[in-house]
Parts: C-alpha cells; sequence; structure tokens
C-alpha cells in the first residue's frame, strides 16, 4: 500500500514538472550502473591475476595450459624440483633485485636530500634530468645502454644488467624521497642540533626516522620494478636469463604449470609488503596528525 | 657585578639584498629576561637564529660569555631554543624528547630519569612520561619543549615567539608561568615577540626593534614613559604628539613653545638639543576640566591646552575623550571613571575643555617624522 502510495506520488510529481523528474532519473540510473562499472573494472583488473592463480592448480596433460582439465597440487610440490632454469633464473632475478634496491635507495635517497635541502650549482637541471629516465621509452633506454655497454667493451651479463636497474630505479627513489622530505619539517633537524646532535646524531635520530616510511616505499618500489622488467633486461643481458626473460622464452614452446605457481609466490608476497605498508602509513599518519600547531610554519 | 651572557657586536645579516640585520649590537646581562619587540619583518627571528647558531652572520661578532662563538654550529653553544611550532620530535615520546639533550651528552640512566622527572614537575607536567607529542594539547606542547631546552640547563634560552599559537587565556597564564619558570631557574631569557603587552609583562628589558635595527632598549618603564622615537611611541600603546619648539631650558625643566604660543614644560633630560621637536604626552595622564574652574589649573605648574570635545565614548572603566585643540590637532584622552558613573556624567560633545597634565609626564622626540613606510614594515628594505 505505502510502495502505492509512492508511486503515485512519484508520477505525479513527474507530470508535474516533467524537466525536474530528469535529473534525478539520470542520478537513479547513475546508482545503478555504478556498482556494475565498478565490478566490470574490478574484474578487469583481477581476472588475469585470477587466471594465474587457478591455472598453478590445473592437472595439465602436455606442454601447455591453456585448458581446464582438473585439479591438482602436485605442482606446488614440484615447483622448485621441476624446472631447474626457472630456479636458476629465479635467483638471478633476486640477486639483481636486492643488489640494484639496496644501491639505488642508498643512492636515491642520498640525491633526494640533497635536491630537497640545498641550494647548489646546477639544482634545477638535476631536478628535471631526474625524470628522464621514467619518461623515456624503456626500449630506447635499453638500447642506448647496449649501445653503451658493447662501446665500452663490457660483456653483457649480471654486471650490466645490475648497472642498468641501478640507472632506472634511481630515479624512481629519488621521486618518492624527496616528495617525502619535501613535508618534513625542518625545524626538527635544528630542533636536534640546538640539544646538542652534530649533524650524523641529528640524521640518525631525527631525519632518517622520519623519511623512513618514504625509503621504504622506495625501495620495495624499487625492488618490484626490477624483478619484473623485461625490455631493458632483454637488452642488457646478454646470455643472461633472468625470471621474465626465462618465462619468455619458456612460452614460446608452452609455459609449464611452475610458472603460475611462482607467480602466485611472488604476488602473495607482494601483498604482504602492501598490507605492511598501508599499515606503516596509518601509524604515520597518527604520528603526523600531532606534530603541532604551526607545524611547517616557521617565521 | 652582573656580567655580560650574550654579546652582539656590530652584527649585519643579509639575504640577498634584503638587509634583515643591520648593524646591530646588543648586550644581554645574566640572569636577565630579555625581549626583542618589534613588527613582522624587522629581524627579530633572525637575530635570535644567528645567536642560536641557525643562521650565519654577513658581518660582526657573536659572544657568549667571553668566547666568541661566531662561526660554531649550534651544537657547540650553550644555547638552547623553544621554537614557535615547538619541533617537538614527533616519533619520540615525551621522556625521550626531554631527554635527548642529555642523551647527547652521555649522561647514565639513573641520572637521566631523575633530571626528567625533576623538569616535567616544574613545568606541571609529570607522568606524561610515556605520551606522544600529537597526544598534548598545544600548551601543553609548548610546556615540553619549554623542558626539553631548559634541562640542558643552557646560559642562554632562546624563545621564538614561544606564545604565539596559544589562545588569549592561555597566553596569559603562560606568561606568568614562564616568568615563575625564569626566576625558579635564574637562566637568561631571550624572548622575541612582537605582542607589546606581553613584552612588557615579562622583561626585564626590552629592545623595540626596526628595520633590522635596535630603536630603543631598556627597561619597560622607560619605553614607555619617555619613548625616545616616534616609532617607540606609536609601537608602545598610544600617544599625543605635538610640533614645537625648543624655548629655553633650566636644570629639571625644558620649554617649548608651540605655533601658537602657548608654553609646555617637559623634563630637561629629554630634550636633546634639537631645535624643532614633537611633545609627547600618554593619553592617560592627561586630565579634562570644563572651562569653568579653569583658575586653578595653570598656577599649579601643570602643562594645560585648551580646546573642543569633539566625541567622547564611555567604555565602562574609563571614557575616552577626543579633543580638538588650538592648532586643529585631534588628542585622545582616557579618563579613568574614578568620581563619575556613567555615560551621562562624561563631557558632552561640544564642550570647551581645559587638558592639564604635570611637565613629568611629558617625553620629547626631537627625530623626523614618521615615514610611511611604517605602515608597511613587512619587505622594506633599510639600508
Ligand atoms: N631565509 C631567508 N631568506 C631571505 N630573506 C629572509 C630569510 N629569513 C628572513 N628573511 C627576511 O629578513 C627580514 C627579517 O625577517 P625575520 O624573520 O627576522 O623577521 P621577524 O622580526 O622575526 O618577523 P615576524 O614577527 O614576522 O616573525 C624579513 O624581511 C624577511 O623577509
Ligand atoms: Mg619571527
Amino acid at each position: 500500500m505505502a510502495g502505492a502510495t509512492a508511486r503515485a506520488e512519484a508520477s505525479a510529481v513527474r507530470a508535474d514538472a516533467p524537466h525536474r523528474a530528469r535529473r534525478p532519473l539520470g542520478r537513479r540510473i547513475g546508482e545503478a550502473i555504478l556498482p556494475i562499472f565498478t565490478a566490470l573494472v574490478v574484474a578487469y583488473l583481477f581476472l588475469p591475476i585470477v587466471v594465474m592463480i587457478a591455472f598453478g592448480f590445473n592437472d595439465n596433460v602436455g606442454r601447455f595450459n591453456f585448458t581446464w582439465q582438473g585439479f591438482t597440487l602436485e605442482h606446488y610440490a614440484t615447483v622448485f624440483s621441476s624446472q631447474p632454469r626457472m630456479n636458476q633464473a629465479l635467483v638471478l632475478s633476486f640477486t639483481v633485485a636486492v643488489i640494484s634496491t639496496v644501491v639505488a635507495t642508498t643512492l636515491g635517497t642520498l640525491i633526494g636530500l640533497a635536491l630537497a635541502r640545498y641550494e647548489f650549482r646546477g639544482r634545477g637541471p638535476l631536478n628535471l634530468l631526474i625524470f628522464l629516465p621514467i619518461a623515456s621509452p624503456e626500449v630506447v633506454l635499453g638500447a642506448s645502454l647496449l649501445a653503451l655497454f658493447v662501446s665500452v667493451g663490457m660483456s653483457l651479463g649480471l654486471v650490466t644488467i645490475v648497472i642498468a636497474h641501478i640507472m632506472f630505479n634511481i630515479s624512481f627513489v629519488v621521486v618518492t624521497v624527496r616528495a617525502r622530505i619535501a613535508g618534513f619539517n625542518r625545524s626538527l633537524e635544528e630542533a636536534a642540533m640546538d640539544l646538542g646532535a652534530d649533524e650524523m646524531t641529528t640524521f640518525r635520530k631525527v631525519t632518517f626516522p622520519l623519511i623512513f616510511p618514504g625509503i621504504l616505499a622506495a625501495a620495495l618500489l624499487a625492488f618490484a620494478l626490477s624483478i619484473d622488467d623485461f625490455v631493458i633486461t632483454q637488452f642488457t643481458a646478454g646470455q643472461t636469463v633472468t625470471f621474465p626473460l626465462w618465462v619468455y622464452g619458456a612460452s614460446r614452446i608452452g609455459v609449464p604449470p611452475q610458472v603460475n605457481v611462482m607467480g602466485t609466490i611472488i604476488f602473495a608476497v607482494a601483498l604482504l609488503g602492501i598490507l605492511l605498508w598501508s599499515l606503516l602509513q596509518r601509524r604515520e599518519r597518527t604520528l603526523r596528525a600531532g606534530t603541532g600547531p604551526g607545524v611547517g610554519a616557521g617565521s | 657585578m652582573p656580567q655580560p651572557d650574550v654579546r652582539l657586536d656590530r652584527v649585519t645579516k643579509r639575504f640577498g639584498d634584503v638587509v634583515a640585520v643591520d648593524d646591530l649590537s646588543l648586550v644581554v646581562e645574566h640572569g636577565e629576561f630579555f625581549s626583542m619587540l618589534g613588527p613582522s619583518g624587522c629581524g627579530k627571528t633572525t637575530t635570535l637564529r644567528m645567536i642560536g647558531g641557525f643562521e650565519e652572520t654577513s658581518e660582526g661578532t657573536i659572544y657568549l660569555g667571553d668566547a666568541d662563538v661566531t662561526d660554531l654550529p649550534p651544537f657547540r653553544r650553550d644555547v638552547n631554543t623553544v621554537f614557535q611550532n615547538y619541533a617537538l620530535f614527533p616519533h619520540l615520546t615525551i621522556y625521550e624528547n626531554v631527554a635527548f639533550g642529555l642523551r647527547r651528552r652521555k649522561i647514565p640512566d639513573g641520572e637521566i630519569r631523575h633530571q626528567v622527572a625533576t623538569m616535567l614537575a616544574l613545568v606541571e607536567l609529570p607522568g606524561y612520561e610515556r605520551r606522544r607529542p600529537h597526544q598534548l594539547s598545544g600548551g601543553q606542547q609548548q610546556r615540553i619543549a619549554l623542558a626539553r631546552a631548559l634541562i640542558n640547563h643552557p646560559r642562554v634560552l632562546l624563545l621564538d615567539e614561544p606564545l604565539g599559537a596559544l589562545d588569549l587565556k592561555l597566553r596569559k597564564q603562560m606568561q606568568i608561568e614562564l616568568k615563575r619558570i625564569q626566576t625558579e631557574v635564574g637562566i637568561t631569557f631571550i624572548y622575541v615577540t612582537h605582542d607589546q603587552e606581553e613584552a612588557m609583562t615579562m622583561s626585564d628589558r626590552i629592545a623595540v626593534m626596526r628595520h633590522g635595527r635596535i630603536e630603543q632598549l631598556g627597561p619597560p618603564e622607560d619605553l614607555y614613559e619617555r619613548p625616545s622615537t616616534d616609532f617607540v611611541a606609536g609601537f608602545l600603546g598610544v600617544s599625543n604628539l605635538i610640533e614645537g619648539e625648543v624655548a629655553g631650558r633650566d636644570d629639571r625643566f625644558a620649554a617649548i613653545r608651540l605655533p601658537d604660543g602657548t608654553v609646555l614644560r617637559a623634563p630637561s633630560a629629554s630634550v636633546n638639543g634639537a631645535p624643532r621637536v614633537r611633545v609627547g604626552v600618554r593619553p592617560e595622564k592627561l586630565r579634562v576640566l570644563a572651562l569653568t574652574d579653569e583658575a586653578s589649573s595653570a598656577a599649579n605648574g601643570l602643562n594645560t591646552l585648551d580646546g573642543v570635545i569633539l566625541d567622547a565614548s564611555y567604555i565602562g572603566v574609563s571614557t575616552q575623550y577626543l579633543v580638538e585643540i588650538a592648532s586643529g590637532q585631534r588628542l585622545v584622552v582616557y579618563a579613568q571613571n574614578i568620581e563619575t558613573s556613567g555615560a551621562a556624567e562624561a563631557h558632552p560633545d561640544g564642550q570647551r575643555v581645559r587638558l592639564t597634565w604635570r611637565p613629568e609626564h611629558t617625553f620629547v622626540i626631537g627625530a623626523a617624522p614618521m615615514t610611511p613606510s611604517d605602515e608597511q614594515p613587512e619587505g622594506e628594505i633599510h639600508a
């Protein structure tokens, strides 16, 4: 009954002012579409990952792993034993990622500090130049690096891959860390020095702990970028095979399900990292919320 | 015999073309509560930061006691600072914030614990050790910033508008608190503010600054009663200034003749030789008499000026009059409502009155008239 009344009222309104009824109607359609639209986008984003995870459990026959043939956990049991070349490639990728992350994070943090803190000649150009590796196409970067390595007579391999990865990672680290330092209250460091801490102690006790979340974010980003880099690595690897290169090679003769399993494991680790990160961010926000009135408004 | 704690000798600071501090010399005595007062941009913070070691001097020398500290970094100077925004370390507990200075000097843990407790008691926040800065109110953070600085027993404590972020009531309360603590610990305070009332309440001496220079320096009372420039007279409250010429002087008083022939007297000491001067008097020193009882006043050796009431506003504790004198100039008068009890008893608009005041309450300014630039002191370059 109530429904009928409401409907009657609604139609009355529509009859009275048709032009006014149009907007609510549009909005109603919008409200109905929005969840569907969102669901589609989410599906679009996650479907590949779901497929990857699912086919890690596929009891496939033959070289190919493209059609569902039944559930098995076997590939998880054999992930490290059945594909020795994949293991080697994985170890190599991790080595490259760890080294390039550590070096790029250290150098990038220092450059970020310098750029955010000090006035020096060439600071403006450097600020722009740091974006170049981010902005230029990977193919071009890779090709140029290859040309460079060949012309100076370096043999391609682990060393050249690491150099290349450090190169593009530094830019990302600098940009991340610099943003973090820009929001940093300078008077905290002055306060530390005022209380008797020399430059080194000030950095250890105040600056570093406060910009650490930014550095950590930069390191995670660098690691992620390095571990799955394909294009630049392809150019600079020579005969060396990293995990992405191996997967690419394998896919031409049929992807073994162990790749899916490996992918799932890496995905799980990354997910964990992200969770950890957002927890840190939340703690951070409560810290930041309370640095007192007038923060950053030094006179 | 007091010995100087801080001495600035002809210190100048330039930022590019801007002269923030201009050839400034200054001596602060031991145990003194010394304030630097002035409008925005006059160089107070810059001066303080040079004493603290956060800003290099362009010229000049800074001494702490006998030692030249001009080129020492902040961590080698026996001074501590209370920053305007407190600058408490957000990642450390209150305990670790307060203990920060002691830790740098490798004081043993037991001793630190004892001293932190003492300090927190002094600033009346005992038991707050385990909190974080963001869990404290503005006033509490301010106290912790003070405790964090004072625990090091510095030779000098620098405070840059430490109460600027607090509301008026808390400000008043903290002013008294700060003064109490300063008396208790006996440390020299150099206090920066642009609030003249705040400076007057707490300071032993005040330096009024303008365009990177000290305009006048002295105890609050001197600055208020005997300002030596227009700027100081105007910055510390309202004043009436009347132009005139020095007509003669004896040991006690100088006679100053106004253009209309009226002669006013002012303490001889306040006249410095310039022939054309301005005579000043604070509004609360003036008495308003209806012209009918004129007989008594002139004979008593008071300064007198006749005028017409333009406006009277009753504001409870006093009545403010605007009086136009013969020259057409308008003077402000604050009359305490001691015997009157309501607006009805005030002198009505248009009434002819006589203003009287004691010659001792008169001050004389010999300098050039105020420049228009004083309206916007910020960004002014004063070479
Ligand atoms: N780092 C800087 N670079 C350039 N100019 C500066 C710098 N710091 C201060 N100044 C200039 O120096 C002058 C004095 O500044 P200062 O901060 O000492 O003023 P203040 O008296 O503390 O003012 P306020 O009451 O507004 O805090 C101003 O003109 C200011 O613009
Ligand atoms: Mg200031």
